[in-house]
């Protein structure tokens, strides 16, 4: 090994450069470079070729135009005047808002599952299995259309509510209705509103913020008091009781904010066709977050078990000596490390949710995939503009999940010191 | 003992008592019971939700599954036999349409009398996989296993015997080509002739052979046009095209993603990430509408074959990614003996580092075929008819079968169940198997 | 073996490769088949039975110009598109003709570079709703919420409709017809929205017709029509007179039962001329003498393949209404074969 040939000062031949390895890699670096250039100049050319025979330019100015078309379920104000753009954001807040909630209980089951899989319960274990190998072996497309089948085929009708002789009734005190169209939930309204300040895109609440900012006040001084406990704890070794303190920082200003802002609800009722006045969540939406929590949380449950399973069993001997409980054992000793291992599955976990949200179109929920991808590039004709853009953000979505997985596993994992 | 002891301390009991029963609870099912459901206040309680969750389950499912109906020629039928067997306003599953139907939602539109094709090139596929698979079987099997692609792909798609045979012959040109030069000009000359033979070959002799071949020798069967294909014909011959021809792939862009040359590097974890941090459903759209604007104008090829391409190209950076974790997980001492061995690059993959890498890779390999499988069902967004939504929109089309709506959905659902869950089982079995051989 | 697998694809794409050029016609004929774009599934209009074969109202305009163009009505392979794929199909050359109700619009012809040949028929965009509503009209339909599918011009439509009408709704956007149906029907919405004749077949098809109406309003024109590219007249000038030929053929009374006797030779000479006895109208199309006799042969004339397809005594039903002969009162008008 160190004995290290000095190569011949002969000079520079031109077969050195395929049988000398000191130029043999920038060699083929160069002709790698050359070719993908060429690769990608000759789809370039292409593709202007074809977009002067089809008479087509590309640009991206249709974003500015009209959209001319309603969209049921949005976060931000959109009407059929607004413009295609706008649309755009709609479609990438809904994508966003499934996937954000998909991910958290695809989580929370997957993290459930794959403990009580291995459970010592007999039937829950068996039945678990039973769980996670439907999911995970069916296409998820299926489950998307089964569950938004059984929403539209098992709940009622909004008219079921109607009169007299209702045959379905509204739960917890009138105040939520399952219908086969939506869920209606009554909705937080504040009599003395502040307003809204327009950032530009979108009107952000100010009530919203005020709520925000009492809440994260509130935890912050609640550190500050916990803080304080531990240093009184370590100075004298009698831990003051902070427990009202706690209560009072954390609730007393949301209850001042909500006061003041005049926070009460309003309950959504039947008029006309359908329910008014509440917050309606479409059963699209729902029925694409349930099946993607269940297929995704399926995948999540496998990469929990195996992460308890990497965990050697001297740990858990280790909290049962300690006299720990089969439980703390499993929250304190147990998840922790198996963390560690469950990460990075679920990070691909996370992408591959995000990237089936793209199903969406299968029950009409109008996803970046729906608008852009879908009525947008249906009404204006643009496909080229309306797929790249819509994969560059798809892309970028990516990106910044695995980015932000990455940066939260890092935090933590096991520092070697 | 003495028995004098024995006698002297009355309270000693002198015969051995005859071995009594375990008290109630602690044997048999009791025993199994109180152990496995309800050891404690939490696991009784989720015993109790076990329960009661089967029960909704099976409550739900039970009658309708019990009140089925296999013959009736359409869904009014059904319902008029289910209320006239069971009273009226009874619900039972409509097997009917599956019966009538199932050929649909295997074959597609293929012509009924040609099905034996794809069951054939199915059943051939195991006998190709067989080598691969099972280390004790003969060598000379493998001869096969290369000839199966052209073989399948006559039987699936029909027409001349020569196209196939041409394209392999491409093969045998190339190898032809590497073998003859080899000697006379270096290694190098030889694979950059191995490679361009073959493809001068298919490019503008093929064609003409096959062709002035056919004419002399007529050996042809009907030929299927790929608009006829739908069903798990479909699916099975998307996920299989895919994966095998992203392994070659995947294994290049696995050794780019580990070069030292940092723009191979660069344009392999490009590739990479690009595909797998977009949806497959956009790749579907390019498939079917941007590739066109990519190829020359006036180029234009079957929607089948551009959603093969790009199905290929988003499991290539999966597989690359299961193939990179193979060759990660090596231990450094087998490069540095194959090094060592003075093996250029290529032998030490050959050699060395491939059949270890791929070994631990088959696993993951599988799975990724797992969720390629699951994921062809996206084709119908590009109007191809696949087994779950497009041929089950197709068969609920007709008259006769509107409205019916679960039963499809179970019938492929439990096709791609059987055939999902198979898969994972036998990769669970290799990954216990290797684990074994590694000890 | 996987590598060989791969570049013995490619190569055989390569060998499958067709190239389209600037004349059709001549792709057409080179290829010995007529490829045209249809629904994915749209009973009447384009569906596949169980053994495969197209039938439907587009499905026979398909035959029509393969018969003309190739003599053999058979020689039609039939692309299912979809509501998104349809266009890019057309505009790359993968289909030559679209026969995909698709409505003839400004835009559609202009900015998308399209030729729409003709209109096979004109439609309008309708309500249906259930009749223990109580709605009889779709002005009452304040707050409503509307099953309508995605990627089409009724989506446009609705939205103008209602925004002119100074009218809420909530839209429910849906794939295909089958699943409009399925949704119409669980009561997930309240009214389904598409045009009339999709409507009527969908009533016809229930199971209780009776207890479902279609509103009187028709909130849009909607021609539905065959289109080929921007860019090649003569593939245009085919398609446009072989439909018009159909329509024509109606208005004069030739038949599939009495074309071969017309054939012949008759009295009327505009008969004469498109049944190729006098003149060299094919000639001046490109193509032979027969070709609207055989275009005529393959399904009968405009009136026999609508009675076939989606007429009265078909379970979609529909009247002729607008598409009868402008002799009839309807808007069909067929310019003169001179």
């Amino acid at each position: 090994m160190a004995i290290v040939t000095e190569a011949p000062k002969a000079g520079f031949r031109l077969s050195m450069l395929i049988y000398d390895t000191r130029y043999r890699s920038i060699t083929i670096q160069i002709v790698v470079l050359l070719l993908f250039m060429a690769g990608a100049a000759w789809l370039v050319d292409n593709t202007v070729r074809n977009l002067q025979a089809l008479g087509k330019d590309f640009n991206f100015s249709f974003l500015w135009n009209r959209a001319g078309y309603d969209i049921n379920q949005r976060l931000v104000e959109y009407t059929n005047d607004s413009t295609h753009g706008r649309a755009l954001l709609i479609g990438l807040l809904n994508t966003l808002l499934v996937a954000a909630m998909g991910c958290v209980t695809a989580t929370i089951i997957g993290v459930f599952v794959g403990v009580l899989r291995l459970s010592k319960n007999w039937l829950v274990a068996r039945l678990m299995t039973v769980y996670v190998e439907v999911f995970r072996n069916v296409p998820v497309l299926l489950w998307i259309l089964i569950i938004y089948a059984i929403f539209t085929e098992v709940m009622p009708a909004p008219n079921a509510f109607r009169g007299e002789a209702a045959t379905s009734s509204m739960v917890l005190f009138d105040s939520f209705a399952f219908t086969n169209r939506y869920a209606a939930a009554p909705e937080p309204l504040f009599s003395r509103s502040l307003g809204n300040i327009d950032i530009g895109i979108f009107l952000i609440s100010i009530d919203l913020l005020a709520i925000i900012a009492a809440i994260t006040g509130g935890i912050l001084v609640n550190r500050a008091i916990k803080a304080h406990a531990t240093r009184v704890q370590e100075a004298t070794g009698v831990r003051p009781v902070t427990w009202w303190k706690s209560l009072l920082v954390l609730f007393g200003p949301l209850l001042v904010v909500l006061f003041a802002l005049g926070f009460h609800l309003g309950y959504p009722e039947l008029r006309g066709f359908n329910f008014v006045g509440g917050t309606l969540i479409s059963n699209s939406l729902m029925a694409l977050w349930l099946a993607l929590s269940v297929y995704t949380g399926a995948f999540i449950a496998e990469a929990v078990r195996a992460g308890i399973l990497a965990i050697s069993h001297g740990q858990s001997e280790a909290a049962f000596a300690l006299g720990l409980r089969p439980g703390r054992t499993m929250n304190l000793v147990i998840l922790p490390q198996a963390l560690r291992v469950i990460i990075p599955p679920l990070i691909s976990q996370y992408l591959n949710l995000t990237k089936n949200s793209s199903l969406a179109i299968a029950v009409g929920y109008l996803d970046l995939r729906g608008t852009l991808g879908g009525i947008t590039l249906n009404q204006t004709g643009r496909e080229l503009e309306c797929v790249l853009l819509m994969m560059l953000i798809y892309l970028a979505l990516s990106l910044l999940i695995s980015a932000a997985m990455n940066v939260y596993n890092n935090s933590v994992r096991l520092k070697e010191r | 003992m003495s028995t004098a002891n024995a006698q002297s301390a009355a309270f000693v009991r002198r015969e051995m008592l005859a071995e009594q029963e375990p008290p109630l609870s602690e044997r048999g099912v009791i025993k199994w019971m109180r152990e496995n459901l309800f050891s404690g206040p939490l696991n009784t309680l989720l015993t109790i939700l076990g329960l009661a969750a089967v029960f909704v389950v099976i409550n739900l499912a039970l009658p309708w599954l019990l009140h089925s109906v296999w013959n009736a020629n359409s869904v009014a039928e059904c319902r008029a036999i289910i209320a006239e067997r069971y009273g009226e306003g009874a619900h039972g599953a409509c097997w009917a349409v599956i019966r009538e139907r199932w050929p649909q939602f295997l074959y597609g539109f293929y012509p009924s009398s040609l099905y034996w094709r794809p069951l054939v090139a199915f059943l051939l596929l195991f006998v190709a996989l067989a080598p691969v698979l099972f280390a004790h079987l003969p060598r000379k099997m493998l001869w096969f296993s290369m000839a199966y692609p052209a073989v399948a792909f006559w039987m699936l798609w029909g027409g001349s015997i020569w196209v196939p045979v041409m394209v392999m012959a491409g093969f045998a040109i190339g190898w032809f080509a590497y073998r003859v030069l080899l000697p006379v000009s270096g290694a190098i000359l030889a694979s950059i002739a191995a490679v361009l033979a073959p493809v001068i070959w298919w490019l503008f002799l093929s064609g003409a052979v096959a062709g002035a071949l056919q004419s002399v020798l007529p050996i042809a069967i009907q030929s299927v046009s790929s608009d006829k294909f739908g069903g798990f014909v479909l699916s099975i011959t998307i996920g299989l095209c895919g994966i095998a021809f992203s392994l070659p792939m995947g294994i290049v862009l696995a050794l780019g993603r580990r070069s030292d040359m940092l723009l191979v590097k660069a344009l392999s974890v490009g590739f990479i990430e690009f595909i797998r941090g977009v949806p497959l459903i956009t790749l579907l759209f390019t498939a079917s509408l941007l590739l066109n604007y990519f190829l020359p104008p006036g180029s234009n090829f079957d929607i089948i074959l551009r959603v093969i391409i790009m199905v290929t190209l988003f499991s290539a950076a999966y597989i690359a990614e299961v193939i990179r974790g193979g060759l990660a997980a090596l231990p450094r001492g087998q490069y540095e003996a194959a090094d060592a061995l003075g093996l250029d690059y290529w032998r030490a993959q050959r050699l060395v580092i491939m059949p270890q890498a791929l070994k631990i890779s088959i696993p993951g390999i599988v799975s990724s075929f797992i969720g390629l499988f699951k994921d062809t069902t996206l084709v119908i967004f590009v109007g191809l008819l696949d087994p779950l939504k497009g041929i089950t929109d197709a068969v609920r089309a007709s008259i006769d079968w509107k409205g019916v709506y679960w039963e499809p959905y179970i019938f492929v659902g439990a096709i791609f169940f059987a055939i999902c869950f198979s898969m994972s089982r036998y990769s669970m079995y290799l990954e216990n198997k290797l684990k074994r051989d590694n000890r | 073996m996987t590598k060989s697998v791969f570049l013995g694809t490619v190569a055989a794409a390569g060998l499958c490769a067709g190239f389209a050029s600037a004349a059709t016609l001549d792709d057409v004929k080179a290829r010995g088949e007529l490829n045209c774009g249809v629904t994915t599934g749209l009973v009447g209009f384009a569906a596949p039975d169980a053994n495969g074969n197209w039938s439907g109202f587009d499905v026979d305009v398909c035959k029509a110009v393969a018969a003309a163009v190739l003599g053999d009505a058979t020689k039609v392979k039939y692309v299912p598109t979809t509501g998104q794929t349809r266009f890019t199909a057309l505009a790359s050359g993968e289909i030559d003709l679209l026969a995909r109700n698709t409505t003839w619009t400004f835009s559609r012809d202009t900015d998308l570079k399209f030729t729409f040949v003709g209109v096979n028929y004109y439609d309008g965009q309708g309500f249906m709703v259930r009749k223990d509503l109580g709605v009889t009209s779709a002005k009452e339909l304040e707050g409503a919420t509307v099953c309508i599918q995605t990627g089409t011009t009724t989506e446009l439509n609705l939205a103008d409709f209602f925004k002119t009408n100074n009218l809420s709704y909530i839209p429910v956007a849906i794939e295909t017809n089958a699943e409009g149906e399925q949704q119409y029907l669980a009561g997930a919405c309240d009214t389904y929205t598409t045009d009339a004749s999709g409507l009527a077949s969908t009533r016809a098809a229930l199971a209780d017709p009776e207890n479902h109406v279609i509103l009187p309003e028709i909130i849009s024109k909607e021609p539905l029509g065959p289109l080929v590219r921007h860019g090649d007249d003569q593939w245009a000038d085919i398609a446009r007179w072989t439909l018009n030929a159909l329509i024509a053929a109606e208005e004069y009374g030739i038949t599939s039962a009495n074309i071969d006797e017309l054939a012949k030779g008759t009295e009327n000479p505009e008969i004469n001329r498109m049944l190729g006895n006098e003149g060299d109208l094919g000639a001046m199309v490109g193509l032979d003498a027969q070709w609207a006799y055989r275009a005529i042969k393959a399904s009968g004339n405009f009136g026999e393949i609508f009675a076939a397809n989606i007429g009265e005594s078909t379970p979609i039903g529909l009247a002729r209404g607008l598409n009868a002969q402008w002799t009839q009162g309807g808007l069909l008008y067929s310019p003169p074969f001179r």
